[in-house]
């Protein structure tokens, strides 16, 4: 168990180095191989109509003179031990994680980073909870109702919730349950959970909802179609055959059997969320990382696009990391 | 049993082996109870489709009784298993109509309501599927389900349900019973795999165990344990037990009597001596037929039942084998017309067949028992 977490840690980290390396490669080779010099690269961390000097001095302080190993090794290094910039007569010294300065407002990337990772945690968190209960819970019922009206009900639910985009959703709920009957006034702002867990809630549950129900649609889905598998199953008759009730029957032996894949979509799910929200974060107009990534993208801010870029990968890698090892407990049939 | 519990196994759900309104009653008054430990009268398993209705078993009859043992053979879809999920009560009610009357220790299981035969299930009567792998739930240990299969009917704790498995394991065989008992099924090789489904389903002194194809999934060095293992604890525990198969050679071994069923009736039924002696019907000989000898060099090639098992919905008028009976000339066009009853040959073997006693008489010695 030890040595399989030890082995899986290890190419997590490897993972992430490659993923780096090609982010990095994009943003700073490749301009280079299209013909760009290095005046041109640092040309765009000066300002407006910046004059030789002031770029050549970006140069120096970026170290868009070296090979291009060395730029990636002090990248790697920044962000891991943190950076010292070399202002001329002062040193900055940014500390670890260290992902640059921001092109647009010279303040750094992680921090900006940081605020925004609470939002995009509390959207996440608070819509997987919601869709994990309505999802499954509604699959299981869908499954052991098939064919009925409570059945074909909640499937023509899931298949809207499948099908409707969440800019439309969004948009929708908040013109009905904010502007129509004002019963989230707060919808569509952000109030940290510090400053108030009430009014921190209220705010979040339309864009909860909103980005829920499409999950919610998909695992309901999901469960009912592997429910109805595993109710076929012969251990399920064998579980019959002992004398269990029909309920026993359906938690203990179907549910179990039933949730193990599921497990393992909603890791996956929630890691890539967590990584950015973008579509319920903009229509929302939470300051997430989704929102980030989406402005960072927008003004052309290269630092900020490397790190969420990076910080997402790291997500989903690590999300891939907790699935495997949780896979490997909830299923015995997986040994390492 | 709560009114939750009736909700999660309610209608739509499963088991209720009642007739239904409307339905056609098959006895007027009410019905006597059996005498014997086991009997099913006139048990009709029928499944409506899309296509029309299977009649997968239709009007089967047989009594046992405790510590003897029936063999019901026939190919696949001949209703052997359908009969013996019935009894079970693992019919899904939105599926099959069931009718008839299932006696089991002066209890007619298709009048009961579903709780009660929930209840029975597992204490009162069990069974042992055919492939012990995917009849085992691959999440839990060997020893958490035979725990659970105890705890239903025993209200114990989980200390003495567990030492209770552990003696259960030892009884059927398994070494190091004490740890194997937190292994999960995957751990365990085939025919272990079995003993432990043995265990399971023994976890309870059953008086009825039912044995569908217990040995279909094994290899045939392991087959013969199992086969010796279900004797010796039948002997040990003086149950009823009823095997399921195709194998003529497993019930040779086992069975007190032999049900040869054909398309979800009763084609023969007798003791297995006279059944193996004296069979009497053209199906039966078929089955023998084709079963490879290795204890004497045979005559020919091994004789093959032509055709195909018939299908359940367009079962073939009168006598279901006559398409693939090689005597149904003899009888003049009766096999077509009409359908067999099953009639005693001789004491308690019955056999349901146009054929004169002495046509099949001149048939086995000249055509088939030379060629055996």
């Amino acid at each position: 168990m030890i040595t399989f977490i030890v082995r899986r840690l290890l190419g997590a980290v490897l993972m992430l180095l490659v993923v780096s390396m090609v982010t990095f490669a994009v943003f700073f080779l490749v301009p280079r191989i299209a013909g760009q010099t290095t005046d041109q690269l640092a040309a765009q961390y000066v300002g407006r109509n910046p004059s030789a000097a002031q770029i050549h001095a970006t140069e120096i302080k970026l170290g868009l003179d070296k090979p291009i190993y060395e730029q990636y090794g002090r990248f790697l290094k920044g962000i891991v031990a943190g950076a010292d910039y070399n202002d001329g007569p002062d040193v900055s010294h940014c500390p670890a994680p260290c992902f640059g300065y921001s092109f647009k407002n010279q303040e750094p990337v992680w921090p900006q980073m940081l605020g925004a990772l609470p939002v995009t945690g509390s959207l996440a968190l608070g819509a997987a909870i919601i869709w994990l209960v309505t999802g499954v819970g509604i699959g299981v019922l869908s499954a052991l109702r098939r064919g009925t009206v409570f059945d074909r009900a909640a499937m023509s639910v899931a298949l809207a919730g499948v099908s409707l985009p969440i800019f439309f959703t969004a948009l929708l709920s908040l013109a009905i349950f904010r502007d129509t009957i004002p019963l989230f006034p707060d919808a569509a702002t952000w109030i940290p959970f510090s400053t108030d867990p009430g009014r921190w809630a209220e705010a979040l549950v339309l864009p909860w909802v909103t980005l829920a129900f499409l999950y919610a649609a998909l695992y309901a889905r999901l469960t009912r179609a592997g429910m109805l598998d595993t109710m076929n199953e012969d251990f399920i008759r064998t579980a019959r055959a002992k004398g269990l009730t029909e309920r026993q029957v359906v938690v203990k032996h179907g549910l179990r059997a039933t949730l193990t894949p599921i497990v393992t979509i909603f890791g996956l799910d929630l890691g890539l969320l967590i990584g950015g929200a973008v579509l319920t974060e903009t229509a929302f107009s939470l300051p997430g990382l989704g929102q980030f990534a989406v402005n960072a993208i927008i003004n052309q801010d290269l630092p900020e696009i490397l790190g969420v870029t990076l910080l997402a990968g790291f997500f989903v890698v690590a999300a891939n990391l907790i699935v495997d090892v949780l896979y490997a407990v909830i299923d015995p049939r997986v040994r390492f | 049993m709560s009114r939750k519990a009736d909700e999660w196994g309610g209608t739509d759900g499963f088991v209720d082996v009642r007739p239904r309104p409307g339905e056609p009653e098959y006895y007027d008054s009410a019905p006597k109870p059996s005498s014997s430990f086991l009997e099913l009268r006139d048990l009709r398993v029928h499944f409506p489709t899309d296509d029309g209705l299977v009649k997968s078993a239709d009007g089967l009859s047989f009594t046992l009784e405790r510590g003897r043992t029936l063999g019901i053979v026939g190919e696949s879809g001949s209703g052997k298993s359908v009969t013996s999920l019935a009894i079970m009560g693992l019919h899904k009610a939105t599926n099959a109509k069931i009718t008839g009357e299932i006696w089991l220790d002066g209890e007619d299981l298709v009048a009961a309501s579903a709780d009660r035969v929930r209840q029975l299930r597992g204490k009162k009567m069990a069974m042992i599927f055919q492939d012990p792998l995917s009849a085992m739930h691959p999440y839990y240990t060997v020893g958490t389900q035979i725990i659970e299969a105890y705890r239903i009917h025993n209200k114990v704790t989980k200390a003495v349900a567990r030492r209770h498995a552990i003696e259960m394991l030892d009884r059927v065989g398994i070494p190091q019973p004490a740890s194997r008992v937190d292994d999960y099924p995957h751990q365990f090789s085939g025919g272990m795999r079995q003993r432990a489904m043995i265990a399971m389903a023994l976890s309870c002194d059953p008086e009825l165990l039912i044995a569908d194809e217990p040995t279909t999934a094994l290899d045939v060095t392991v087959q013969a344990q199992i086969l010796d293992l279900i004797r010796d604890l039948q002997q040990e525990f003086n149950s009823a037990v009823i095997i399921i198969t195709h194998d003529l050679g497993v019930v040779a071994e086992l069975a007190d009597n032999i049900m040869v069923m054909y398309a979800g009736r009763t084609a023969e039924y007798g003791p297995t001596d006279d059944i193996f002696r004296r069979p009497q019907h053209p199906y039966t000989w078929g089955l023998l037929g084709s079963m490879p000898r290795l204890d004497r060099e045979r005559a020919d090639r091994l004789l093959p039942i032509m055709g195909t098992p018939p299908s359940l919905i367009n079962v073939p008028s009168g006598c279901a084998f006559h398409p693939r009976c090689t005597y149904q000339k003899l009888t003049s066009g009766r096999s077509i017309d009409e359908v067999p009853e099953l009639r005693s040959v001789d004491g308690e073997h019955r056999v349901a067949c146009h054929l004169t006693a002495e046509q099949r008489l001149t048939a086995w010695e000249t055509d088939i028992k030379p060629k055996l």
